[in-house]
């Protein structure tokens, strides 16, 4: 990926979580570059994120802003997006945000199985957090306590 | 447009019509859940199924490539066009009459989605890969449920056990294949149902008896829903559903 389109894709935020560029997430796929166009390959968190549509429009306008005109948006669902692919940066990022990173790889057993009880608040950095719903605020967070500060925060799930 | 090519349509379609008119009724909840955090819960599910829907229309309106977009195929179809299974357009009733829905058709929709994924149409196994993510999630939220509510209180039990009766009956439509399910497995398409009945079966048997529920003795099984023969409750969907494309058509967002 060029280094110039890279900055200027950087400059896009996830609407929903706008600490996190598109970069830090980890939705951006390839950037292919032809004579006539520039194609950004993209991939949904989940099926149904009401943000898709308007993070394709915010690339577009930070394209159009840096004089790149045609810039086509292919969604590609193959392979699936993992939260593997959040950038360390961005974990840092959430957590000063006051949501909780991921935990662990997807491919451990244990994740999938919710077996950590270990997520720490994002607030106090307590180990003492309970899950109060699998389904938090996005389809993409979880909905934790911490029964030391007493805090609710949302836990960006395994995926 | 070639005969495999028409019947691959017609089968993302039917695909896509049970996460619509599931989706659609886990709608209905937003603002009535028992407590926020179901609420939640039941329509972030709706969004993911609704999104898994997307998926599957809008990949049939371009192999179909006569111009019809994902919304036409959601809003501007007959009662009789739609193929989802009778199961999903129940209605929801009482929190326990939506989770025992819920947890028979996330059963059936993991195991299916689990063998979709070796599809050999590239598309349809990409798509079955991503929904499976979300719809794991979606099983572990309706059998946590199912063991609350079955092995919770007296009341929740009663309730639990009898949504399961009413809704038994509707079970065996969801691994029992229509011509089309038929075709399209042969082709290496599509899913080989009868192959999910046991697996089917067995998950649900063994989460009924964790949360006490009696699996009930009578089964008058219902079908039709695959041949766009809906009980009465689809048409209530539909009017609700299509009232705003049909009175103000191609209305956007």
């Amino acid at each position: 990926m060029s280094s110039s389109f890279f900055s200027i894709l950087e400059t896009v935020k996830d609407p929903e979580v706008p600490v996190l560029s598109i970069l830090d997430l980890g939705i951006v796929r390839a950037v292919n570059e032809t004579k006539e166009e520039i194609e950004i390959v993209i991939t949904p968190t989940y099926s149904g994120c009401p943000a898709m549509d308007m993070i394709s429009a915010h690339i577009k306008q930070a394209m159009a802003a840096n004089g790149h005109e045609q810039v086509t948006i292919t969604t590609v669902l193959s392979p699936p997006w993992t939260t593997d692919w959040l950038s360390e940066s961005g974990k840092e990022k959430l957590k000063t945000y006051g949501i909780a990173p991921p935990i662990g790889a997807t491919t451990d057993k244990r994740v999938l199985m919710s077996e950590f009880s270990s997520v720490h608040c994002p607030h106090c950095n307590s180990e003492n957090t309970q899950l109060i719903s699998q389904f938090g605020s996005t389809a993409c967070k979880a909905f934790y306590t911490c029964k030391e500060c007493l805090e609710p925060f949302d836990y960006f799930k395994c995926h | 447009m070639s005969h495999v090519k028409q019947h691959l349509v017609q089968y993302l379609i039917s695909l896509g019509d049970n996460p619509l008119i599931l989706g659609q009724r886990l709608g209905e909840w937003c603002g009535h859940g028992p407590i926020l955090e179901v609420d939640m819960a039941l329509t972030n599910i709706s969004l993911d199924l609704l999104g898994q829907t997307r998926s599957y229309f809008q990949y049939a309106a371009e192999l179909e490539g006569e111009g019809r977009t994902e919304d036409d195929i959601a809003f501007l179809r007959q009662l009789r066009e739609y193929k989802n299974v009778l199961l999903v357009e129940q209605p929801n009733q009482d929190f326990a009459y939506t989770i025992a829905r819920q947890f028979f058709f996330d059963v059936f929709h993991y195991l299916f989605l689990q063998e979709l994924q070796a599809s050999n149409d590239e598309q349809l196994a990409a798509i079955a890969a991503k929904s499976i993510k979300e719809v794991k999630y979606h099983l572990r939220f309706s059998k946590d449920w199912m063991l609350r509510l079955g092995d919770g209180t007296e009341e929740s039990h009663n309730k639990l056990q009898h949504a399961v009766n009413d809704l038994w009956i509707y079970v065996e439509e969801l691994y029992t294949p229509s011509p089309l399910d038929q075709e399209m497995a042969e082709l290496g398409i599509g899913v080989e149902l009868g192959n999910l009945a046991t697996p089917i079966q067995e998950h649900i048997r063994a989460t009924l008896s964790e949360a006490t529920i009696l699996i009930p003795k009578k089964n008058w099984p219902q079908s039709g829903g695959k041949m766009g023969n809906h009980t009465e409750h689809l048409g209530y969907i539909l009017a609700e559903m299509q009232y705003l494309q049909r009175t103000y058509p191609g209305a956007k967002w």
